[in-house]
């Protein structure tokens, strides 16, 4: 499988410059609850920055997902405001499963965001060729989904997504059920790919070296109810290298970003979720 | 190499069997002496089919006509009000009831019922209807309502009508159980048939295999009620194997049941 990385993309920017860049979504005072009972989300206080590998990081039920679902605008909050500086931007969305259309062929599937808006088969061939190339599978066109790898078809995905053109990219633990090597790859391409395309990225995760490995902020989030309990910067530039991941800096972000993690795994219940 | 060799020896053995079974029936009849009108010899049973054929195949294309007409329409109507189903829940809770109602009152029962209302060819095609209809409808309502979550969730994202979620999403979604439904509703549809034609039988004007199997009871030539059963079985056998060949054509690419495993 050839490489999400082309030797002739530019490194942007690095990552401090990047994410000090304009605020593209802003969530005040965001509660989301659950038929009446379940406190997905309490007091929320996030922005996204236009440019970011923003990850957001928190054991299961800390409503990370939550807020994906509030920036695609696939759910509404029960209280708070989810504010947007220049309108909601072209989004991507990538969930955990693959979510492929099993009867449909990887073009079809991949074609499927533009069919939305009217762009005929042909008219989207040169894209979806773009978007397969991209994400290493050049070729798979005519395969069906159950002919492909996990990885593979997590590839199909991310090629989806990225048809569009979106300025905002929300992944929902997309590598979570893959194996560690494949993951690796695909974390290493997910970087190039952004880098490349210039797009802000919501990245979804409960791995802590995912997280500091990717992203270029890491917001930790607790559970009952969701919520931010700790910010942690990763200032180095996108892309990241082997050694990156083997240096004492990338060490020193992942011990840090660990303990604020358990942290919030022991942190108390807020008095307002008592109530629960 | 091997593979066409474990293939002949899945064939060889249900035939072998079914041979060994004719033979031992052709034998028994001989041995004990047993005459035609209590059990007839597969042999005769063979000669009868030959030289019956005439009002044999008369009466076989009734039966295929009802029970592909039944089928039609059942098909036609369970995905219709399937598809009306997907669109609320509130006509889904209000109709539901009615077809279960349908499908659990034994269409024997409502035979006669139906003779007085309308006319015999009528009446067998709407009890061959009715049962053929239920599994169809609930299997499809059953696919619609079973997309998956996400993919649903990718649609609203992107903004797709409710016409393109129903057509790129829920129909490919339900096929696999539409088709299941279409097979089980294949066979009940020649069985409605078959029974309502026996109920029907008395009243005299009903011309399929099933009035070929009562008549000759009453005639007392068993032969031919052996070789109509026959030609009964043969033609369920021929609706599974279309229906199975239809359904593998439409799956074989994506779906899981029309997919060998690897080994």
């Amino acid at each position: 499988m050839s490489s999400l990385a082309q030797s002739d993309l530019l490194p942007v920017s690095p990552s401090a410059a990047s994410s000090s860049g304009g605020v593209l979504a802003s969530l005040r005072g965001v509660e989301k609850i659950f038929g009446n009972s379940i406190t997905a989300l309490a007091g929320l206080d996030l922005d996204v920055r236009e440019g970011e590998f923003l990850s957001l990081l928190g054991p299961s039920g800390c409503g990370k997902s939550t807020v994906l679902r509030l920036l695609s605008g696939l759910s509404q909050p029960t209280r708070g405001t989810v504010d947007w500086s220049n309108g909601r931007p072209e989004l991507g969305f990538v969930f955990q499963d693959p979510t492929l259309m099993p009867w449909s062929t990887v073009f079809s599937n991949v074609w499927l965001p533009l069919r939305f808006r009217g762009v005929s088969r042909t008219q989207a061939q040169a894209r979806i060729d773009e978007a397969l190339d991209r994400v290493g599978l050049t070729g798979f066109a005519n395969a069906y989904p159950r002919e492909l790898s996990g990885g593979m078809k997590m590839r199909v995905s991310i090629a989806r997504a990225l048809v569009t053109r979106p300025a905002l990219l929300l992944m929902d633990e997309p590598f979570a059920a893959l194996d560690e090597i494949t993951r690796t790859k695909l974390n290493d391409d997910l970087v190039a790919l952004k880098c490349a395309l210039g797009a802000t990225v919501v990245f979804v995760t409960h791995s802590v070296y995912e997280s500091v490995a990717l992203s270029t902020r890491i917001i930790v989030m607790a559970p009952r109810p969701g919520r931010v309990v700790a910010e942690i910067l990763v200032d180095a530039p996108l892309p990241r290298n082997e050694e990156f991941r083997l240096g004492k800096f990338y060490a020193d972000r992942c011990r840090e970003t660990s303990q604020a993690l358990h942290g919030a795994m022991e942190s108390k219940p807020l008095a307002s979720a008592q109530k629960v | 190499m091997r593979l066409k060799k474990q293939k002949i020896i899945e064939l060889a053995f249900p035939t072998l069997a079914l041979v060994l079974a004719l033979l031992a029936w052709e034998f028994v009849v001989w041995f004990e002496a047993i005459p035609p009108f209590i059990l007839p010899a597969p042999s005769l049973i063979l000669e009868t089919l030959v030289t019956d054929w005439g009002t044999l195949y008369g009466s076989l294309l009734v039966t295929l006509r009802i029970t592909f007409e039944a089928l039609v329409v059942a098909v036609l109507g369970g995905v219709a009000l399937a598809m009306l189903f997907a669109q609320s829940r509130i006509i889904e809770r209000a109709f539901f009831p009615f077809a279960v109602i349908m499908q659990v009152t034994p269409v024997i029962a409502i035979a006669p019922l139906l003779l007085i209302y309308l006319s015999a060819n009528t009446a067998v095609l709407v009890c061959a209807f009715l049962v053929a209809f239920f599994p169809i409808l609930s299997n499809t309502a059953l696919g619609l309502a079973s997309a998956d979550h996400n993919l649903l969730d990718l649609f609203q994202l992107y903004g797709a009508s409710r016409a393109q979620q129903l057509a790129w999403l829920r129909v490919p979604s339900a096929l696999p159980y539409f088709l299941g439904g279409l097979r089980i509703g294949g066979g009940l549809a020649l069985i409605g048939a078959i029974v309502a034609e026996i109920a029907a039988g008395s009243a005299g004007s009903g011309a399929g295999l099933a009035y070929r199997i009562v008549e000759s009871g009453f005639r007392l030539k068993i032969p031919r009620m052996f070789a109509a059963l026959l030609l009964i079985s043969l033609t369920g056998i021929l609706i599974y194997l279309v229906l199975t060949a239809v359904s593998y054509l439409l799956l074989r690419r994506w779906h899981d049941s029309a997919r060998g495993r690897e080994a």
